[in-house]
C-alpha cells in the first residue's frame, strides 16, 4: 500500500501527511516534487495543506497549474483516491478536481482552533469506515476556508457534502460555522466520490497524544477500502 | 502594448475585507462611504504585437479570475 504526497514551495503539512500515512497508518509513504510531471505508482494521494506558492493571486490558484497536477488529474480519473486537505483543498478546487471556491473568512482573522465535524453523504475512500452523524474533533488552520459553491442543493443531492462544521452534539448552527462557509460545508467529495477536499486537518489529530486521533479515521478508512479493494481485484482474476 | 486588467468579486459574494475598509473609511469620518469592494488589479506587459482578445479572455478564465465568485474586465493600451 503506497500513499504519495504532493508537495509545493509552501507546502507545510507534507511531513504530518507523509507521519500519519507511514507511521500510524503503516503504509509506505512517498513524496512527489510539483515540477515532476510523472507520479510514482500509488494507491492514493494527499494534497496536503500550507501556503504553496505564498498564496499568491489566489489560495492554491499557483499550484493547481504547476507541472505535477496533470499526472494528478489523470489518477484522480482513473478513480485513485485523493484527500486534499486545507490548502490541498483549495488547490483542488482551483484545479478543477473539486466544485467550489474556498475565500477569505468571514471574519477576517486567520483561524486555528480545534472544531468539530459531522460526517455525512456518500461513501468515499476516506469516510467509508465512519458511521454517517459521527462527530469528529480536528483542527482547522486557515484564512481562506469560507466554502462558496454556486449550486449547494445539487452538491447535497448527489451526497457529495462529506463534512460539516458543527458544535460538540453534532448541532450544524452559526456559532459552529469557523469561516462563514455556506450550509456550514467543511468538506465535499467529487462526482465518482474518490476525491475528497476538507478544510479541517485529519493529519494534526491523527494520535491520541495530539488530544484527538478522529483525523485518523480516515486513514483508517482509506486503508480498509484500499484492503477490500485489492481483495476485489484479486477475486475478478 | 499592455493589458490592464481589473479582477473584482461578482455581486452577492461577502467581501469581508471591503466591509472592515468601508468600516474603517467611517471611524476616520468618510461616513459617506456606504460600502466597499475589494478587488485586484494586474498590469500585462504583451511585447509590440500584443495579445488577441480571446487571448487575453483565455488568461483571465484560465489563472487570473475564479469564475465561481469574481469577474473581469481587461483594457489594452499602446
Amino acid at each position: 500500500m503506497k500513499i504519495v504526497v504532493v508537495r509545493f514551495p509552501g507546502s507545510n503539512c507534507d511531513d504530518d501527511a507523509f507521519h500519519v500515512c507511514s507511521r500510524v497508518m503503516g503504509a509506505s509513504a512517498e513524496f512527489a516534487w510539483h515540477k515532476s510531471v510523472s507520479l510514482p505508482t500509488a494507491d492514493a494521494l494527499v494534497i496536503p495543506g500550507g501556503f504553496s506558492y505564498g498564496d499568491y493571486l489566489r489560495a492554491g490558484a499557483m499550484a493547481a497549474h504547476s507541472p505535477v497536477m496533470g499526472a494528478v488529474k489523470q489518477f484522480a480519473e482513473r478513480g485513485g483516491p485523493v484527500l486534499a486537505i486545507c490548502n490541498g483543498f483549495q488547490i483542488a478546487c482551483e484545479a478543477g478536481l473539486l466544485d467550489g471556491v474556498l475565500t477569505r473568512n468571514a471574519g477576517l482573522r486567520f483561524i486555528c482552533r480545534d472544531v468539530h465535524l459531522v460526517v455525512e453523504g456518500r461513501p468515499t475512500p476516506f469516510t467509508r469506515a465512519i458511521p454517517a452523524g459521527r462527530i469528529l474533533r480536528m483542527p482547522v488552520a486557515h484564512a481562506e476556508g469560507r466554502f462558496v459553491h454556486p449550486d449547494v442543493e445539487t452538491l447535497e443531492r448527489e451526497g457529495r457534502v462529506v463534512f460539516r462544521y458543527c458544535d460538540v452534539g453534532g448541532g450544524e448552527t452559526v456559532a459552529a460555522n469557523p469561516n462563514g462557509s455556506t450550509k456550514n460545508i467543511a468538506g465535499i467529495c467529487n462526482r465518482q466520490g474518490n476525491v475528497v477536499g476538507l478544510m479541517p486537518h485529519p493529519e494534526r489529530a491523527s494520535e491520541s497524544e495530539l488530544g484527538s486521533a478522529d483525523g485518523g479515521l480516515l486513514f483508517e478508512s482509506l486503508k480498509l477500502w484500499l484492503q477490500g479493494s485489492g481483495e476485489r481485484a484479486r477475486s475478478a482474476t | 502594448m499592455k493589458a490592464k486588467i481589473f479582477v473584482t468579486l461578482k455581486s452577492g459574494v461577502l467581501d469581508p475585507q471591503g466591509q472592515a475598509v468601508a468600516h474603517a473609511l467611517c471611524r476616520l469620518g468618510f461616513d459617506e462611504v456606504k460600502d466597499a469592494r475589494i478587488g485586484k488589479y494586474i498590469e500585462l506587459e504583451l511585447g509590440d504585437q500584443g495579445a488577441s482578445e480571446e487571448r487575453l479572455r483565455a488568461m483571465c478564465e484560465k489563472l487570473l479570475a475564479n469564475t465561481v465568485i469574481e469577474q473581469y474586465r481587461v483594457e489594452t493600451v499602446e
